[in-house]
């Protein structure tokens, strides 16, 4: 274990049974300043870390900008791993709202449940959460990729501007609401569409990029057993007949 | 909109010939009104239209400054000091800003303007020690080079967000709504989707955008000041947070401001412009600048943090009298849009003939939605936008924030103050009983201040 190149003095390194290379931040000792400005330190170096007892704080892992590994061992709150960039996160507990909202690259894996708003705005990378996800999953996303487990709530993808979002279980109602060219891959039941996204024929393409998806994640459902949910264009431009959609 | 919006207030040869027959026009169905439901009528789509509010609401020309005389001494104009320096956000970020003059230029994005025309706000401010914004749409790199402090919106959209941008900015706005359509997201229409505008904002080209008027990721203030404490902890703490509201509730929504971490409150009254919203919207809205600024004002007093946490005021600003009456109301700075705009050319005469190509007239022209702007401001054609020299463009705003705050010095040394910031509301009386009782200042030659028992 190695301690930080500018060690705040409220971050406690301390031996564990991580590898000898790994900086762990323990969040009963350290705040989540503290920790926030050791992976911003343009000084750092260290590439492995491990976050104990996040006990739900906001804000945690917010703007990394380079490549590390991290591990964080429990339940995380708002805004986890926001504006994320580079970096391969795994959360062992839940998440709540806006997790890793704006992620521009890497990944973040959280083995749980996750609150709303799943990714919201992001713009690359991919995010994979095991169990659930709440209400808006996805919302306005610009190119991330999202693989949920478990079910997605109501209004996912509202206003999906572009990258894939897959969803194992049940999507709950007006997925995918004034959508753009966001993909929508949907295994279980959809409650309801929203206004401008509509069912299309599942191609070879589609197929495979499922499939790519799905392994990214680490699942083995079969993508044959999806369906595919995109934009009907049709409120692409202002026209009268479309009034009742706006 | 369309020529036939021509104010009839003023009598043109056709009114006159049209009373001397004994015609008489309906008040309630006047011509604007006429042409604007025949338009409905025919297109089956609302009117969608640039600016702010075009109604008379009462406003700063509504209030007058009292000068020195006997119980006050005013001070010696280009002999003594008044000084016009503002710092911005240093209630909890460790970099404030610390601007020159304190007139700002308010949020236009790149997409609804030139690039030329925001190299030219840019170099400008820049030139005279103030700071310039971004809007919906992102940062362009020419944009960050030209300001030398630039403040960064933050959207209900997210177009082109990025956390570099963020990590670059001097401050970052968190916009909640603006003054000419507290409640609305904004809107690009396809004209101006060029393949760049189109590329930075994740968006097939061409399109009709409608962006989002909510934050995607939080609700409420309690959402917001996690969000807030996000930023901070993105920019390590850095960079001054704005919290920009449209004006509607601005007592409540400057004291929800604050208790979510605002370093600065930015309110934007009814008459701040736009690049494209529904007329109804425009019109119907939101309530004017000065019913604004009071309300802001007591809010930060009674929370013990007026100038602590600073008070930027917009919508309707046109002269160093508005600057200074807009201070003397309690801001800290003013920021400015349409203004702005005009400086560089937009609604000049010159361009008159085009204007009436286009069915508008100088002075009248609001089509900013459109793209075919020929003052080379509010379009992506490149060909009008090379009429708008960026060099030249920059020295007519510099020249024209200058006169601003010349004026309000003129003004405050008047008052006898020898910094803006000292003028206040006891400096102002209301030609209006609206007024009085919306600026809170008295009728002028009288005691009264509507709503107040004495």
């Amino acid at each position: 274990m190695t301690a930080l190149a500018h060690e705040p003095a409220q971050i406690t390194t301390e031996t564990t049974a991580a590898t000898e290379d790994t900086t762990v931040v323990d969040l009963a000792q350290s705040s989540v300043r503290d920790l926030n400005q050791a992976l911003h330190d343009p000084a750092s170096t260290s590439t492995e870390w491990l976050v104990r007892h996040p006990a739900g704080k906001h804000n945690i892992a917010v703007g990394i900008d380079r490549a590390l590994t991290m591990t964080v061992e429990g339940n995380v709150g708002y805004f986890f791993a926001g504006m994320h960039k580079s970096a391969d996160i795994t959360v062992t507990g839940n998440a709540g709202q806006g997790l890793a909202e704006n992620i521009m690259s890497g990944r973040v894996h959280v083995k749980g449940d996750a609150s709303q708003a799943v990714a919201a705005t992001g713009h690359g990378g991919l995010v994979v959460v095991d169990g659930n996800a709440s209400a808006r999953c996805g919302i306005s996303m610009k190119g991330v990729d999202i693989v949920v487990g478990g079910n997605v709530g109501h209004m996912s993808a509202f206003m999906a501007q572009a990258g894939r979002l897959v969803v194992c279980g049940d999507a709950g109602d007006s997925l995918g609401d004034s959508l753009y060219e966001t993909r929508i891959y949907v295994k279980g039941t959809v409650k309801s569409l929203g206004a401008d996204c509509v069912e299309k024929e599942m191609h070879e393409e589609h197929l495979a990029e499922l499939a790519q998806l799905l392994a990214a994640a680490g699942r083995d459902e079969d993508p044959a057993a999806f369906r595919r949910y995109g934009s009907a264009r049709t409120l692409y431009h202002f026209h009268a007949d479309n009034s009742a959609a706006y | 909109m369309t020529v036939t919006d021509l104010p009839t207030t003023a009598p043109s040869p056709a009114a006159a010939t049209a009373a001397q027959l004994g015609l008489r026009e309906s008040a309630t169905f006047d011509r604007a009104t006429i042409a604007d439901i025949q338009h409905a009528a025919a297109t089956g789509v609302y009117d969608i239209r640039g600016w702010g509010a075009k109604r008379r609401v009462p406003h700063f020309d509504d209030l007058l400054f009292l000068g020195a005389s006997m119980s006050r001494y005013p001070l010696e104009g280009y002999r003594e000091r008044c000084d016009t320096d503002v710092v911005l956000g240093d209630r909890h970020a460790s970099k404030p800003l610390h601007l020159d003059i304190p007139v700002t230029i308010a949020g236009m994005s790149f997409g609804a303007l030139s690039a030329n025309a925001k190299e030219a706000l840019g170099a400008g401010a820049s030139a005279v020690g103030t700071s310039t914004t971004t809007g919906d749409g992102g940062m362009t790199p020419e944009e960050r080079g030209h300001s030398k402090t630039l403040v960064y919106q933050y959207l209900p959209s997210r177009y082109g967000m990025n956390p570099d941008d963020l990590r670059q900015a001097d401050a970052i706005e968190v916009v909640l709504g603006q003054g000419a359509k507290p409640g609305g997201g904004g809107m690009l229409l396809g004209q101006k989707i060029t393949e760049r505008v189109a590329a930075m904002r994740t968006l097939p080209v061409g399109i009709d955008q409608r962006s989002a008027c909510r934050h995607p990721d939080w609700t409420g203030p309690d959402d917001l000041e996690i969000k807030i404490a996000e930023l901070r902890e993105l920019t390590n703490w850095e960079k001054p947070i704005y919290i920009k509201v449209g004006a509607s509730r601005p007592y409540y929504d400057t004291a929800l401001a604050v208790k979510a971490g605002a370093d600065v409150v930015v309110v934007d009254g009814m008459q701040g412009g736009t690049a494209a919203t529904q007329q109804v919207f425009i019109e119907n809205v939101g309530i004017p600048t000065l019913a604004a600024i009071p309300e802001a004002v007591r809010a930060l007093q009674e929370l013990g943090l007026h100038r602590k946490v600073q008070l930027i005021v917009s919508g309707g600003i046109r002269t160093g009298a508005d600057v200074a009456k807009a201070m003397a109301l309690g801001a800290d700075a003013v920021a400015i849009g349409t203004a702005a705009l005009i400086a560089l050319g937009d609604n000049s005469p010159k361009y008159q003939a085009e204007y009436a190509a286009l069915g508008s007239a100088a002075g009248y022209y609001d089509d900013f939605q459109d793209g075919r702007d020929p003052a080379g401001i509010s379009t992506q054609d490149p060909e009008l936008s090379a009429r708008l020299d960026p060099v030249e463009g920059g020295r007519r705003i510099a020249n024209y924030l200058r006169v601003l705050t010349m004026e309000a010095q003129t003004i405050a040394r008047a008052c006898g103050k020898s910094n803006l910031r000292h003028l206040e509301p006891e400096d102002l009386v209301a030609l209006t009983v609206e007024a009085a009782a919306m600026a809170k200042v008295p009728l002028a030659g009288t005691t009264w201040i509507p709503g107040t028992f004495q």
